[in-house]
Parts: C-alpha cells; structure tokens; sequence
C-alpha cells in the first residue's frame, strides 16, 4: 500500500470466476436482497422516521395482506411473466427485442376490437373469445415479424426498430380509441360490460385463475421448447454465434423470424390475457411498461423459464410492497420506486460478484505488512483455497 | 385467511355499530341533496360546526383513488381536499388512505376492493375512466358507499351505493375568464396590441364535454368584458403530459396567441407561460409560485365541502346523493387569490360583482344570448345526458333562454356541453 515500487500488478484486477456451487450463487443473492433492505429501510427511516419493521410489515402486507391481495399479486405476476417467456427466445437469440410492450398493445388492441365488434350480436362467449386469441396472437406476431424482416434481410438494428414499434403501436390505439369514443373522453371503460361477452370466466369462482393458469402452461412449454426441441437448440447457437450456426447450416434468416414471430404471438397472448382476463378494456398504457420489466426477469433468470417465476414474483413482490410503504408512510410514489430500484440494482450488482471475482494484488516479499493476519476474509462466498488472494 | 378477514370486518361491523348506527348509508338513490348542514353552509362557514362534538368520526376509514399523484395539479387538488378535511374533522392518519397512481383499468376495481378489505366505509376515486370499476366494486360491497368525482352513471345506474359528483365549476371558469378579458383590455388600452389581436390560447386534455364546457365558459367569462376576444383550442389527448403542455402552450404563443389558460393537469403550460412572459389562467391549484410575473387567477373545484358531506352521511347514518354538484352555495366552486402583480385594475371587482349576479340568479354562463352555434342562436339542444355507452343524444337541455349545465337535480352532474361555439377554433 505505501509502497511506491518498480512496476507492480495493479492493486485490484477482475477475473471470470469458474463455476460457483448454486448454494453459494444463492446465498449472495439472498445477501443481497438483505442488504438492499437495509438500505431502503434506512432511506425510509430517514425521510420518515417511521419504524423498519413497520416498513417491511408494510412492504409484506402490499402482496400478503389479504386473500384478494395475493390474488392481485398473483395476476401481476402472471402478466409480467407471460411476457417475459414471450420474449425470452428472442433474448437467447440474441436479438434484442425492445418492442414487447407494443406486441402486446397490439395483441390486446384486437382482443379489444374483436370483443367489441362481436359483442354486439348475440354469439356464444366461448367463440369470440377464440377469435379473440386468434387476433391477439396473430396482430403481436404481425408487430414482431416486421423488425425481424427488416433485421434478416436489411440488418437494420432491432433495438431501435423495435423500441419505436412500440410508440406506433400506442398511437394506433389512440386512433382506434378517438374513432370509438365519440365523447371524446378516451376511455373505452369495459367492453360489454352488460353481457361479458368475451371475458374469461373465473375458474372457481378465483379471480385471474385462467390466466395463471395459462401462463403455468406456458412456462412449461417455454422450458421444453428451449432445453429439449429441435428450434430451442438452432436459437441457441444464433445466439451464441451466427457464424457457427451458418457453418452447421442453421438457416440464421429463418430462424431469426420464426423465433420473433413465436415471441410476438406469445407477447399477442398477454395482451389477450389482458383484455379478456382482466382489464376488459383497451388503453394505451395497459401493459403499464411490463413489455420492458420483462426484459430484466428474462435476463436476471438467464433465460431460464422456471427461475423467471421467481424474479418475476420478486419483482411484482417489491413494487406491490413498495407502493404499500409509500401509501402507509404518505409518501409519494416515486419513493416506492427508488425502493424498488435499489433492491433491483442491488440484486443485478449481486451478478457480477456472481460471475467475477477481484483480486487484490497478492503482498511481495518485501512488503511485509505489521499486522500479517490479514487474510482475505474467506467468507461463506469463496471456498476452495485456490486462489489465496481471492474475495468475493 | 378468509376467517381472519371475517373476524375483522365483525369487529369493524361492530364498532362501527357501537359508535352509533350506521345503517348502511343510501339504501335509496336519492337524487335530492342530503340534508346535511354542509349543503346549506355559507363558504365561509369552514370552522366546525358545533354539532361535531356528538358526532364520533374515530371509527371512518375513507379510501382516495387517485389517478396520477400530487404532481399532477389535478390530483393535488383532490389529495390536499381529503387531508384538509381529515384534519377538520380529527381524522388519524390510518384512517385515511391515498393510493396514487392507479389506471383507469382493473387496477382500480383492485384497489377499490382491496380498501373495502381493509375496513374503508368509503372509496373515492378520482378519474373519469375509474366509473366502470368503481360500479363493478360497488356492486360487490354494498355496505360501503363508492363514492365517483366526474362520472356520469349514478343517475341511472340504480347502484344504491354508488355516487357522482362534481361542481358547477363552469361558474367559476366564467369568473376566471372575466379576470382574463380584463387583462386582455389592459394589453388593447395600453398598446400591446391590437383589439384584434385579442386571442386566447386554451391547452385542453380531451376534446372531451367537461374540457370544452370548461374552456367555453371561461371563453364567455373573457369576452364578457372583452368582445373581441376570440380563442384557439389545442388537445394534448392525455389529462397529464408535462412536454406536451408545455410544448402546446409555445405553439399557441408562437401562433399569436397573447393569454393562455389550460385543462391539463401538469405544470407545462404555467411554466412555458412564465418563460415566454405570457398571462396564464390556471385550474385547481395557484400557480402564482411557478409563474409569479404571469400566473394571474386559478377556478378550482373545493372538494372539502363532499368529502366532508360523504364522512359525516356515513357516520351519522344519512344518505349521499346518487349525484352530486357543488356550487358557490357549497363552497365547492372557488377562486385563488388574484394575482395583483399581474392583474389588471378593478379585476377583482369583475369578478365579484359578477359572482353576485350569478348567485342570484341574474346572469346565466350558457346564456344563449350571448353566443352563437354555426352562426345561429339555439333555442334547443338535444345532448348525451343519459351515458348508455352508445353516445346517443336524447335530452334537452336549453330552456329558458339558457344552457343548463351541470344541472344535478334533473339532467346530471357532469359536464354535457359539448359544442364548439363561434369565436372559439380547434387546431
């Protein structure tokens, strides 16, 4: 340290870790989950003096507190992780598709349609809730297939193609809705709120339970598709790289819509599901910017549909609980937001230490330090003793 | 879980009853004003009456449903209403809850129901898009009253507990625009401009009947005192978009427009206003702090008058009116404090002395005498009273040689002037 010497290694240098036992994975997330409320409860006693406990009895009441509060709980989560499967073949490929929050707008956009324009004759519910699905799913693939077009063919960059689909697809409702409304007021309010034509029902009786349960399917399906089936292995090495999958004659072209195609129709399925399941009505901010929450469960569960469940329980978990602590505290909601934001950066922070490993510069000879014990503290973090200077 | 719940609301139920006989307030949809002191109190009459000692509010649990928070001025002005009065009437904290930020979607039914869980004998919510919601929670908790700000279904919804309101804050709209015209011929008498040259810029939400009532009324209330006035209307299509606002309001001043007023709840166009040095009217809340040298006059709705009517019917066992529409007579139709610094002179006594004639009934805003439609006097005009969703025209509402907005007692509360008269253009 005071040591002003010759050419030295530098005092601290990052390295990739090999693999870390899960147990260990784990317990820094959970550390860092922890840490994260340490630090949000002292940002919340700071501004309000209020008892941490009371914060986190709050932050827990947000989703537990009451039986329709889980099943509200349980609804968002649903949501959120219907679009992130939905996007998740696009991610692993590679391909960063920005615009699920508009293929969703535009799948629950002709959910909506549909709902209105069959729910003026008297046809059968169930049948214009599969035309409904029909449209959802085939106006978010329309939405996804245009970027990936234009990405296969013209290599034109799908992040900012996608991002503005998304300000289309708002607008387009916009119009639809100024057409429909003739008021003026642009709120469409429930479709068929006399007839609940298209609605899903409540499986017994249990609010959202359809939708649960569809996205439940879904998950399966998502895990099968990628790990065990013939698509999920070609997406795999387009994502890994485009190169090798054109030298084992992976058609990259077509395995670049086909995939945006399934994430679109999948994103048009949240929409339906929103439409028909929830909302019974169509906006522009109906997917409340989970089309882009989706992109971090995705990645934070590294693509992996079953560990998506939790992240997105997690997340939906923080910002029930933290809108709670605003509205118990009589605080504004953006305070529920810079909990949320902590424990999330906190959380994606965690992933480096997960992933790489700083090394101090191990002590010369020379530089015989008084007080020697200092060894790294060999927490639970690292375990084996390889690398002596290591700390996580 | 659930046996959890049930004994809680037992025990609520049952305080509720000790504390003195609730009987589930509006089992009928009166349509009549509840005879409760609030509605017959004079404005000024804000201190408590001394009846409130009997009257036991500690066991009230009211829930707010806000669309956007206190930033937006819209909001604000429903949030600092319900804390003011919960500060009257010696509300605590945990009897009232404010969730911000809810949609106009299932996330409001959501919220509804999930303040009905949690023991709230009351759930306001404050957007025109919550009604849907707020009819379907209604209809699922009947012993707590819901209670609607702008809606238009209560009147004909037959949903005992389920209410509207609003205030005839075209009134006070009117006035705001007096206080405008004033300025305006201030600019024409002192050379600024031409009488001609006497445009007034409006940034409106939606082309929607409660924005254009309310930028008619104020356009009246200008060319009241300035008959030259004529006035440009640009849509922003969202109640909350501080760029567009903002961004509206400098395209009107850049098309020559020299006084700007709005019906859009951020600080966009005050603000955009005070930067260029144009005259701005504003709604709900004094924005003398955001534009000291050009905020002149704010029309705001007083919803403390409601809130305090709705806390004490459930409380004391009286009923809410299934429609409700405050005026200068509740208190609910108010001013802010002129701004001297930017007012014209003997503004202030514009305004009052035309205050005075409109409470005793001598001057009408929709006189129809004083406007034209397509360069006609209308003598009938068949508006959307009824709102059966299918935007269908079936009521008149003129007579007597005026538009009668707002008219709670026969037609509804919400705004249903919806035209677009001569001397005001849409961009």
């Amino acid at each position: 340290m005071k040591s002003e010497k010759i050419v030295k290694e530098p005092l601290i240098h990052i390295t990739k870790r090999d693999t870390m036992p899960p147990w260990q994975s784990i317990l820094i997330r959970v550390g860092a989950v922890l840490i994260a409320l340490a630090v949000s409860a002292v940002l919340v006693i700071v501004l309000t003096k209020t008892n941490p406990m009371s914060v986190f009895d709050a932050m827990f009441k947000g989703s537990f507190g009451s039986v329709r509060k889980m099943q509200n709980l349980m609804k968002s989560v649903a949501t959120l992780l219907c679009i992130s499967l939905a996007i998740t073949p696009a991610f692993k490929m590679k391909f960063w598709n920005i615009g699920a929050e508009g293929q969703v707008l535009m799948g629950a956009l002709a959910a909506a349609a549909v709902m209105r324009t069959m729910g003026r004759y008297v046809i059968p519910s169930w049948v214009v809730i599969l035309v409904m699905l029909a449209a959802a799913l085939v106006s978010g693939l329309i939405w996804a297939v245009i970027p990936a077009i234009f990405k296969a063919l013209w290599n034109t960059n799908e992040t900012l193609f996608t991002l503005m689909m998304n300000y289309v697809a708002m607008q387009i409702i916009q119009i639809f809705i100024a057409i429909w409304i003739k008021s003026g007021s642009g709120v469409v309010g429930y479709i068929n709120e006399q007839s609940h034509r298209g609605w899903l029902p409540d499986l017994f009786g249990v609010k959202y339970l359809l939708n649960i349960i569809v996205v439940a399917g879904l998950t399966v399906f998502m895990f099968v598709y990628l790990k065990f089936s013939k698509h999920g292995y070609e997406i795999s090495v387009v994502g890994e790289s485009e190169n090798t999958a054109r030298y084992i004659g992976i058609n990259v072209k077509k395995v670049v819509i086909r995939t945006m195609a399934i994430s679109g129709a999948l994103c048009g399925l949240a929409g339906f599901l929103l439409v028909a399941g929830a909302d019974h009505t169509i906006n522009k901010d109906l997917a409340g910017g989970m089309g882009f929450t989706a992109i971090m469960v995705s990645w934070l569960a590294k693509f992996n549909p079953f560990i998506m469940v939790g992240a997105s329980f997690m997340l939906v978990f923080l910002d029930r609980g933290a809108s709670n602590v605003a509205t118990m505290c009589k605080l504004n909601d953006s305070v529920g937001e810079i909990i949320t934001a902590i424990i999330i950066f906190f959380i994606i922070g965690c992933e480096f230490f997960i992933r790489y490993k700083i090394n101090f510069r191990a002590r010369t000879p020379k530089e015989k330090a008084p007080d020697e014990p200092e060894k790294p503290e060999q927490t639970e973090i690292t375990e084996g003793e390889k690398a002596p200077a290591g700390i996580a | 879980m659930k046996k959890f719940l049930a004994i809680l609301i037992a025990i609520v139920a049952v305080f509720a009853l000790a504390a003195c006989t609730v009987d589930e307030a509006g089992k009928t949809p009166a349509n009549t004003k509840a005879p409760t002191e609030d509605t017959t109190a004079a404005p000024g009459d804000a201190t408590a009456d001394p009846g409130d000692a009997t009257v036991d509010y500690s066991k009230i649990k009211i829930g707010l449903i806000c669309l956007h928070d206190e930033n937006s001025t819209y909001d604000a002005n429903f949030i600092n209403a319900i804390k003011a009065t919960a500060a009257k009437l010696g509300l605590k904290d945990s009897q009232v809850i404010i969730k911000t930020g809810i949609d106009e979607s299932a996330a409001c039914y959501d919220t509804a129901a999930e303040m009905a869980d949690e023991g709230c004998k009351i759930v306001f919510a404050d957007s025109f898009g919550h009604e849907p919601y707020m009819k379907q929670a209604a209809q699922e908790f009947p012993n707590v009253q819901f209670c609607h700000a702008t809606g238009t279904n209560a009147p004909t919804a037959n949903i005992a507990n389920y209410h509207n309101a609003f205030a005839s804050i075209y009134e006070g709209r009117y006035l705001a625009g007096i206080a405008a015209g004033m300025k305006l011929n201030e600019m024409i008498s002192s050379g600024k401009i031409t009488a001609d040259q006497a445009k007034i810029g409006y940034v409106g939400a939606w082309p929607y009947a409660e924005v254009k009532s309310g930028f008619t009324s104020f356009f009246l209330g200008a060319r009241s005192v300035c008959p030259t006035a004529t006035m440009d209307v640009v849509y922003t299509n969202s109640w909350f978009d501080i760029a567009k606002e903002k961004s509206a309001a400098e395209n009107l001043i850049a098309s020559g427009c020299v006084l700007i007023s709005q019906h859009a709840d951020s600080e966009g166009a005050p603000k955009a206003c005070e930067a260029k040095g144009v005259p701005n009217v504003a709604y709900n809340i004094d924005t003398t702090p955001l534009g000291p040298t050009t905020a002149l006059i704010s029309s705001k709705i007083n919803w403390e008058p409601y809130f305090e009517l709705i806390i004490k019917a459930v409380v004391t066992g009286g009923t809410i009116p299934a429609d409700y529409c405050g005026d200068f007579s509740t208190g609910s139709v108010a001013l802010t404090t002129l701004n001297s610094a930017v007012a014209a002179a003997g503004t202030q006594e514009a305004i009052d002395a035309a205050k005075a004639k409109m409470i005793a009934g001598e001057l009408k805003v929709f006189d129809t005498s004083t406007w034209t439609y397509k360069g006609e006097t209308l003598t009938e005009y068949i508006a959307d009273v009824i709102d059966a969703g299918d935007f269908v025209p079936e009521t008149n509402v003129i007579h007597d040689g005026y538009f009668d907005e707002s008219n709670a007692k026969t037609f509804r509360s919400a705004p249903y002037f919806d035209l677009i008269i001569d001397g005001i253009t849409e961009k």
